[in-house]
């Protein structure tokens, strides 16, 4: 009987019940997206900041050289959390005319992971004595097409440039082979590991933490223009996010508390007439109170599913990465759905008590 | 005669219109303080980021290679050429020079500590107060180089006391207060520098000491600016030179960093500019997916308001079915009836509205002040804007509720039936 009620009150007033639902879906949706974009948005733009380049630089003491297995400590050390680990060799060479130049001996393949927006090149060496030339450097090598020559301690090397690179900073004035001609040609080992590691603040100083202690040999330090940057710019944002989402969802209630109570007090004839047949006072509310439950419950899942939704295009969108959706969020969202329409029931409930089923049914 | 109805209608249903009054406010003070927040958001972003330090860099046209490795310069002292530091205040000279949040100028010499090992010592400014024409601004590294920690005292830009690398601190035993002889002479430590870079291992003083140690007053090897910038286009990237009159005025009006660059060179005599690329080309980035993802939550508020609005319209007019029976009853025709309500939405809405104008607006300059300590001003432009979307959205979330309630017989309406 009680079943029975709640659905024919469903079925018989569809334009209203669907207009309360209606409400209720798109507050839902309007929260889960804000929600699971709250969550999200740090890891999203934690992402975007790492294309600052490395934000932790391992390089050799004064007078000493890295060891040998330096690079695969540092992999072992960023474990799966999917950093990027690039070696620098430098070298002092001089051109065919005498002139002195940085040479750098660097993975070409992992450098385009980690400097992939800033280092503006041409083209990338593929093979082997081909190289890439600062901008700055250019003028001292020749432009790009023509062979040039280097020395270094008496060792000769013979130079293909294929691209050039464009930085705007120390980069410009160096020329870049890759690491097997380097040291093929100059014996010199790499002297620094450039990393960019994934995570929180807490996360990559665990991570300088355990390179410390791997490579003693080695210093270990935190590029601070880049974490503090990121660090800086992220907490705005969490907070600037955290106070959008509170208006939009505070919005939202409002929308879904004003249908809800006008769908209710709208019915107050139905509660006059149950009162006059019989029912009593707790009946009535228990119906009513689970009817808006129903009401809040099922709206709010249909809205869960369409603000996953909503969250993942604006993750395509914007970032060009899905926000993953965070299930952690639906208790939330049911939890706070069926609290609303709770209330939204019980106030005009709580004003029909008071007054006379006869009044009602008289129509006043 | 309808001007009282309209009068009565506001004066007898007080808690309802209140009600309603309620639902617009809070719609359009979020929808203001959204829009100011989100419209703004690409300037104060755009101040944090220069906590990544400067984005442009100014070198003399003819200078020679840098041989570097690390931040130790290899190069011949003698060698290179230099800016000249009396042309340094022609920066806030420039069209984009409230854009400029600093400048510092950067002179690298090669000084001996005494033990026959040559070190870095690099002259710059700290916070140096410039002068051009009625400007006095203050300018330096501890505006273009935020993520540098001093241990002890920055020292003054007019004395000759330094600042030690924490690196050499650490090597050479030194703490602040103490004397290290610097080219034969003794100097104050004023404190120990940590930057996290090359700097670490170098001695950091006013520029004027190292002009003096190279024996070359005025002289600066390059300057390092850090400007607000707008996000590089297809449009910033254009060659100023192939551009006609008018395109050419547009792109140098444009706060991007090319154009900046731009007029940097023409401030400074013999010098090229040019942009750092790590730190201004991933501005960009960072800023265009900020905006985009405050424009995205900005039409959620938008959504959100719009529907508490019409909601609470909807359910304002449905609850007065009776009241438009009797009027009916009494002879009104559909139109009067219509009109009347719209007037009383439209007057709603605007009331509502303003005060919810004002509230967004205190909202905006509280989240202005609590998140970015800085100013964030609701445009004046905004509140016939503003006003309309109200409207509008008011009248299309009562119109199903009046048509319905219009069309509705009125003897159904006056017995009560629904």
């Amino acid at each position: 009987m009680f079943l029975r009620m709640l659905v024919r009150a469903a079925v018989l007033r569809r334009g209203r019940a669907a207009a309360a639902l209606l409400a209720m879906v798109v507050a839902a949706a309007v929260a889960t997206a804000m929600l699971n974009l709250y969550v999200d948005v740090q890891a999203k733009l934690r992402h975007e900041f790492r294309k600052y380049g490395a934000n932790v630089v391992v390089v050799a003491r004064d007078g000493q050289s890295l060891p040998a297995n330096a690079l695969a400590t540092v992999e072992a050390a960023l474990g799966s959390g999917g950093g990027i680990a690039v070696p620098f060799a430098y070298a002092v060479a001089r051109t065919s005319d005498g002139r002195s130049v940085v040479v750098a001996g660097t993975d070409f393949a992992q450098v385009q992971k980690l400097d992939s927006t800033w280092w503006s090149v041409t083209g990338w060496p593929k093979s082997a004595h081909e190289a890439l030339i600062g901008a700055r450097a250019a003028s001292v090598v020749g432009g790009a097409g023509n062979a040039f020559d280097l020395s270094f301690q008496g060792r000769a090397i013979r130079l293909n440039p294929v691209g050039t690179l464009r930085t705007g900073a120390a980069e410009d004035s160096r020329i870049y082979v890759s690491l097997a001609d380097f040291t093929a040609w100059t014996q010199v080992p790499y002297s620094t590991v450039e990393i960019s590691a994934a995570g929180s603040p807490q996360e990559i100083t665990a991570i300088i933490q355990r390179l410390g202690q791997a490579l003693p040999a080695a210093e270990v330090r935190a590029v601070r223009q880049v974490t503090e940057g990121q660090a800086n710019v992220l907490g705005k944002m969490r907070a600037t996010l955290l106070v959008a989402a509170i208006l939009i969802i505070l919005t939202a209630a409002v929308c879904v508390l004003s249908t809800l109570t006008g769908w209710v007090s709208d019915r107050r004839r139905d509660f006059a007439l149950m009162k006059a047949l019989g029912a009593s006072g707790r009946m009535l509310q228990s119906f009513f109170a689970a009817e808006a439950a129903a009401l809040g419950a099922i709206g709010s899942s249909l809205g869960f599913m369409i603000g996953v939704g909503a969250a993942i295009w604006i993750g395509r969108a914007n970032f060009h990465a899905p926000v993953s959706p965070r299930l952690s969020v639906l208790p939330l969202v049911l939890l706070g759905g069926i609290v609303i329409a709770l209330i939204a029931a019980i106030v005009p409930i709580s004003l029909l008590r008071r007054v006379q089923p006869a009044t009602i049914l008289r129509g006043e | 005669m309808f001007l009282r109805l309209l009068y009565e209608s506001f004066r007898r249903q007080k808690r309802r219109k209140l009600l309603a009054g309620v639902a617009i406010m809070l719609g359009v003070g979020v929808a203001t303080a959204m829009i100011a927040v989100a419209t703004d958001i690409g300037d104060k972003i755009s101040r944090e980021l220069r906590t990544y330090g400067a984005n442009l860099i100014v070198t003399p046209q003819e200078d020679t290679l840098d041989v570097e490795i690390g931040g130790v310069n290899l190069k011949p002292p003698s060698d290179g050429a230099y800016l000249n530091e009396a042309d340094l205040p022609r920066i806030k000279g420039m069209f984009w020079r409230n854009n400029i949040v600093g400048f510092a100028p950067m002179l690298p010499v090669s000084v001996n500590l005494g033990d026959g090992k040559n070190m870095t010592l690099l002259g710059t400014y700290f916070s140096h107060h410039v002068i051009f024409g009625q400007q006095d601004f203050v300018t330096g590294v501890r505006s273009t180089h935020p993520w540098w920690k001093v241990q002890g005292a920055w020292p003054d830009d007019n004395s000759r006391d330094v600042l030690l690398g924490a690196h050499l601190a650490a090597k050479l035993d030194r703490t602040p207060g103490q004397e290290i002889e610097i080219a034969g002479e003794p100097r104050r430590i004023a404190g120990i520098l940590s930057t996290g870079g090359p700097e670490d291992d170098q001695i950091v003083a006013p520029l004027a000491l190292a002009q003096q140690i190279l024996g070359k007053p005025g002289a600066v090897r390059r300057i390092y600016v850090s400007a607000v910038t707008k996000p590089e286009d297809a449009f910033a990237r254009r060659d100023p030179k192939s551009l006609s009159p008018e395109m050419y005025d547009r792109w140098y009006c444009s706060p991007y960093a090319q154009s900046i660059a731009f007029q940097l060179q023409e401030a400074i005599p013999h010098s090229h500019a040019e942009q750092i690329r790590q730190v201004a080309q991933n501005e960009g980035t960072v800023l265009s997916r900020i905006q985009g993802l405050m424009l995205l939550i900005t039409l959620a508020a938008l959504l959100a308001s719009a529907l508490a609005v019409s909601a609470s319209m909807a359910t304002a007019v449905i609850e007065r079915r009776g009241e438009v029976g009797l009027m009916k009853a009494l002879g009104a025709g559909n139109l009067a009836v219509a009109v009347l309500f719209f007037a009383e939405a439209a007057l709603l809405a605007l009331l509502a509205g303003a005060a919810g104008f004002a509230g967004g607006a205190l909202l905006a300059r509280e989240i202005g002040r609590s998140i970015f300590a800085s100013q964030i001003t609701v445009q004046p432009v905004l509140l016939p804007v503003i006003l309309t979307i109200a409207v509008l959205v008011t009248f299309i979330g009562s119109a199903a509720a009046i048509r319905r309630a219009v069309k509705f017989d009125p003897v159904y309406a006056l017995r009560g039936d629904v």
